[in-house]
């Protein structure tokens, strides 16, 4: 049944997903709502994880706040997310970043071999 | 109009409400069925209209068949079943080779969708009727057995009805009130809150909620 999704018409994955890597750093721009008022929040950090899976699909963004490590998995498809920003690109050999879990300092929060992004790298 | 028909079920998927809550939805296949048969009181002792769904070249039909599915002139179909329909102003205009489309659902937040749920074969009292068993651990030697099935030398039987292990699933199934969240008449697609009996592809009656408040 991976008709599905053909039939259905589903709205596009939205397009900053086909440009996030993991390893890079970024800025997503949520939405949150305090009673009546709403407001953007920022979280900046890595992406440790990408799963991809059509509407299902997440990503895993860790940074360190206040000397504690914070992970916030961000479904793709949310409308509360406004917007995605990609500050850099770090070099990476795997899929999933788990192992800065175990890292402390600058070594958690600045990988190897990162670069400032580039538009027109994509 | 018609209250009900016949359709498939797709599979599931999920979708995101402004408030970024996500529902996780099953996608079912809606028609289009076409009226094959309509069934009177006076001339069949009830009223209700035979729908035919999946088309089917007619020459593929047996030959009664083919003569019966001829009458409404729009070929066979894989699929024929009967739903109800009340003889009052909600059936005007149901006639022979009347086609029925996903948009009967258009102003209905409930429907009702019946299937054949998924066969499970040969299960024990835990899954089958939900007992809850014995413990794993700490020495239990009683696990997931269906414990004691009734007295002694007085009955001297068992008492029909008791709750044993056998086949489970591939029963017919109704699920009731389930929400609508989004219907696409053009593609005859409907999305519903929550799961549905049966397999993906599964045949499917689906009809507006007969119970519960609107």
């Amino acid at each position: 049944m991976n008709t599905l999704t053909d039939r259905l018409e589903l709205p596009p994955l939205p397009g900053f997903f086909s440009l996030i890597r993991v390893g890079d750093t970024v800025e997503v721009h949520y939405r949150v709502r305090e009673g009546e008022k709403e407001r953007i929040q920022v979280f900046r950090g890595i992406i440790i994880r990408i799963r991809k899976g059509g509407s299902d699909s997440m990503f895993t963004v860790r940074k360190i706040s206040h000397g504690v490590g914070v992970e916030r998995i961000f479904p793709t498809m949310s409308p509360l997310i406004a917007d995605v920003k990609i500050l850099s690109r770090g070099h990476v050999r795997r899929a999933r970043l788990y192992y800065l879990r175990g890292l402390k300092g600058k070594r958690a929060t600045r990988l190897k071999g990162t670069v400032a992004y580039r538009e027109q790298e994509v | 109009m018609l209250t009900a028909m016949i359709g498939r079920k797709l599979g599931m998927t999920q979708v995101f409400q402004e408030n970024g809550k996500c529902i996780p939805v099953t996608v079912i296949e809606a028609g289009p069925c076409t009226v094959t048969q309509v069934k009177m009181k006076a001339h069949d002792g009830y009223d209700a209209v035979q729908l035919g769904y999946g088309p089917v070249s007619i020459q593929r039909m047996k030959r009664p068949l083919r003569g019966h599915l001829s009458k409404a002139k729009k070929g066979g179909f894989r699929f024929l079943r009967e739903v109800k329909i009340l003889n009052d102003a909600s059936s005007e205009g149901v006639e022979l080779g009347l086609e029925v489309c996903a948009d009967i659902f258009l102003d209905s937040k409930k429907i009702d969708v019946v299937g054949v749920s998924k066969g499970k074969g040969f299960q024990g009292v835990m899954k089958r009727h939900g007992f809850a068993g014995g413990v794993a651990t700490h020495g239990s030697m009683f696990h997931r057995a269906p414990g004691s099935i009734g007295s002694g030398t007085d009955p001297a039987r068992v008492w029909k009805g008791q709750r044993l292990p056998g086949r489970t699933g591939g029963e017919r199934m109704t699920q009731l009130n389930l929400e609508v969240i989004k219907v696409v008449p053009e593609k005859n697609i409907l999305l519903v809150k929550g799961a549905v009996p049966g397999p993906l592809g599964g045949l499917l009656m689906i009809r507006k909620a007969i119970k519960g408040g609107a």
